[in-house]
């Protein structure tokens, strides 16, 4: 098995200078470890030369970063002007009444974690949800109980 | 205006299907404009780019030709120089981008070469918003084919972002790109002569370079006659909201509204009616329905009060409330703010505060007048766009829609609560920020 160590350093060797590598270090971090714990900014620090401070200065700036942990999945729903044009709020409700949990809280059993984001870039077929990062669009509230439920069995 | 059959340049050949694959946009024609760039050479490309008159689509609208001659030439800089693509398109409304990064990547990577080749580059980049997963996939896997078949001779990097509107801003983008917080820089200097680690840099949106190689094959002069004076070429129009067919439509610069809306999207869905035009993305002043016979270029769009911006048109019809539309922006700008400058930090904070009271009801006629006061005191004082844009549109909402936010003071709530389509929205912000009571007080 690659180290992760190993992984950050060839990333780095991509950019003329290591310190630019700090995203895709942290995002393998974050893969590795399901969020980011001390353990990975100081694995992330220590491969790019910098400090952990450092590195959880960066994190924090970034919506994309886990700073706790999250559901093993990730449902965003797009709230923004396009998307709420359409009924993203009944896209939203849809998920909340189905997962049994309010927009930014994650269920129970750590399986899912429910937000609101802004603009994906898809609003010509909103509401646009993306899960665990791909995008479904257009989502009605009808489509939401067979979306959860896949999610449940997966 | 008498419009010729409008010409699909960007998008040119994926009509069908998309172009992913190399066999496909070579069998399009493509790579074709990258060797007739090899042999004209840096500065006839660049002429050639100066003639077409292409301004950058991603927001500002500054002319490629003169941004690319700016550069200075290798022999009087010590330190190498740098294409940058940006693909952060964040803006609410825009995306256009994804559709040519996941349609026509090789037009993107040529127009990448031919670029860099112009301005004597040593290395590529292109900065791709975290979230297009997908999209950064379908790039890589393009990428590898090109430089399989020897296509690439100035190496492209791929940058996946990690979640930062402001990221998009050229230089917050350089910043994130150097490793740091998404900051943005004080300019000047610009990045064409202090860029990426402080190198000259070139940077453009992915519609300005996929557009590259069309000017190249069918000439600069040529390339000019199309759209109108001043606004040359086409333009990927991002269509969006209350209409029928949503999507991404490639018209010449000088098309009006009226025709994206009701001859490409088909009109306004449920035969509902038309009350508003967000004409170029979330950051420019929104338009009446009696403005839609405006041309979409960019001196006719100044002249109606607003900005072509990044051509990312959002429909909205009369089931929309405008108060609570300006307070999902609002909460979309202060959630993006970088918190570097005072007056878009705080200033944003307060225009949510405020329009939040107005919203639900609880604001007086003098709070009203602060919202103003609060925009006038943001606009001018930011260091980037950001801040500006938010005091700007809400400023927009509030001249074009009056009545609307006095009705919601007068009548203490809005009155259309019961039938607005954006009834019950919420943002990343109402999460982040739970139990208000506190920032509240500070109003
Ligand atoms: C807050 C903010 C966000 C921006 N986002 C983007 C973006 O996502 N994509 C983009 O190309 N330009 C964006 N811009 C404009 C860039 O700063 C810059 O003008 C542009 O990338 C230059 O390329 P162009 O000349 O080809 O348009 C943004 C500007 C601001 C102020
Ligand atoms: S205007 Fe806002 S986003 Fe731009 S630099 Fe200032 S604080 Fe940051
Ligand atoms: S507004 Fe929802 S994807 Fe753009």
């Amino acid at each position: 098995m690659v180290e992760l160590i190993d992984e950050i350093r060839a990333v780095a060797d991509r950019y003329p200078e290591r310190k630019s590598a700090v995203i895709p270090a942290l995002r393998l971090a974050q893969e590795h470890y399901g969020y980011l714990t001390s353990e990975a900014f100081r694995e992330v620090a220590a491969a790019l030369g910098t400090t952990p401070a450092y590195c959880r200065g960066i994190a924090s700036f970034y919506d994309m970063f886990e700073l706790e942990p999250a559901g093993a999945h990730t449902i965003e729903i797009c709230t923004n002007a396009s998307c709420a044009l359409v009924g993203a709020a009944q896209v939203l409700e849809a998920f909340e009444r189905e997962l049994g949990i309010t927009a930014g809280e994650t269920t129970p059993d750590g399986r899912v974690t429910l937000r609101s984001a802004e603009c994906l870039g898809g609003c010509g077929r909103g509401t646009v949800v993306a899960i665990d990062h791909r995008y479904r669009e257009p989502v009605r509230p009808e489509d939401v109980p067979a979306i959860v439920e896949e999610l449940r069995r997966g | 205006m008498a419009k010729t059959a409008s010409p699909v340049l960007v998008l040119a050949g994926a009509e069908a299907g998309d172009l992913r694959a190399l066999e496909d946009y070579r069998r399009a024609g493509g790579y074709a404009s990258l060797e007739q760039a090899r042999k004209l050479g840096s500065e006839r490309v660049i002429a050639e780019i100066k003639e077409s008159g292409i301004r950058g689509r991603g927001g500002a609208g500054f002319p490629m030709g003169q941004k690319a001659s700016f550069i200075p030439a290798p022999e009087k800089t010590a330190k190498p120089i740098y294409l940058v693509v940006n693909a952060d398109e964040s803006e609410p409304g825009a995306f256009k981008d994804r559709e040519i990064i996941e349609r026509v990547p090789h037009r993107l990577i040529e127009g990448m070469q031919i670029a860099a080749l112009a301005i004597q580059a040593e290395a590529c980049f292109i900065y791709i918003r975290g979230e297009y997963l997908t999209g950064s996939e379908i790039f890589a896997a393009a990428l590898a084919e090109a430089e399989a078949a020897g296509l690439v001779g100035i190496p492209i990097t791929v940058h996946r972002g990690a979640g930062a509107y402001i990221c998009g801003e050229e230089t917050a983008l350089l910043e994130s790109l150097e490793g740091k917080r998404g900051q943005p820089r004080s300019k000047p200097p610009f990045p064409a002569l202090v860029g990426l680690y402080d190198s000259p840099t070139l940077i453009n949106n992915v519609e300005t370079i996929a557009t590259v190689p069309k000017i190249i094959e069918l000439g600069g002069a040529a390339y000019a006659k199309i759209g109108v004076a001043g606004s040359t070429g086409t333009r990927l129009f991002s269509l969006s909201g209350n209409v029928v067919r949503g999507g991404n439509y490639e018209l010449p610069h000088g098309t009006t509204f009226r025709e994206l809306i009701e001859d490409c999207g088909g009109g306004i869905s449920e035969g509902r009616k038309l009350k508003a035009i967000i004409p170029g993305g979330s950051s420019t002043p929104i338009l009446g329905a009696d403005q839609i016979d405006t041309p979409m270029d960019y001196a006719s769009m100044e002249k109606a009060g607003s900005f072509i911006g990044s051509a990312s048109v959002i429909v909205i019809d009369d089931r929309a409330c405008m108060v609570q539309l300006a307070l999902r922006l609002t909460q979309f700008y202060m959630n993006e703010s970088c918190g570097k400058c005072t007056p878009c930090r705080e200033g944003t904070r307060w225009l949510e505060m405020i329009l939040r009271k107005i919203e639900e009801g609880r604001a007086s006629r003098a709070e009203l007048d602060l919202l103003l006061d609060v925009c006038d005191r943001i606009l001018g004082n930011c260091l980037c766009p950001l801040g500006d844009s938010n005091a700007m549109i809400v400023a927009s909402y509030v001249r074009h829609f009056r009545a609307e936010f006095e009705a919601h003071v007068e009548k203490g709530g809005c009155p259309v609560a019961a039938t607005s389509s954006l009834t019950g929205v919420r943002s990343p912000v109402d999460e982040l920020y739970r139990g208000r009571v506190g920032q509240e007080a500070a109003l």
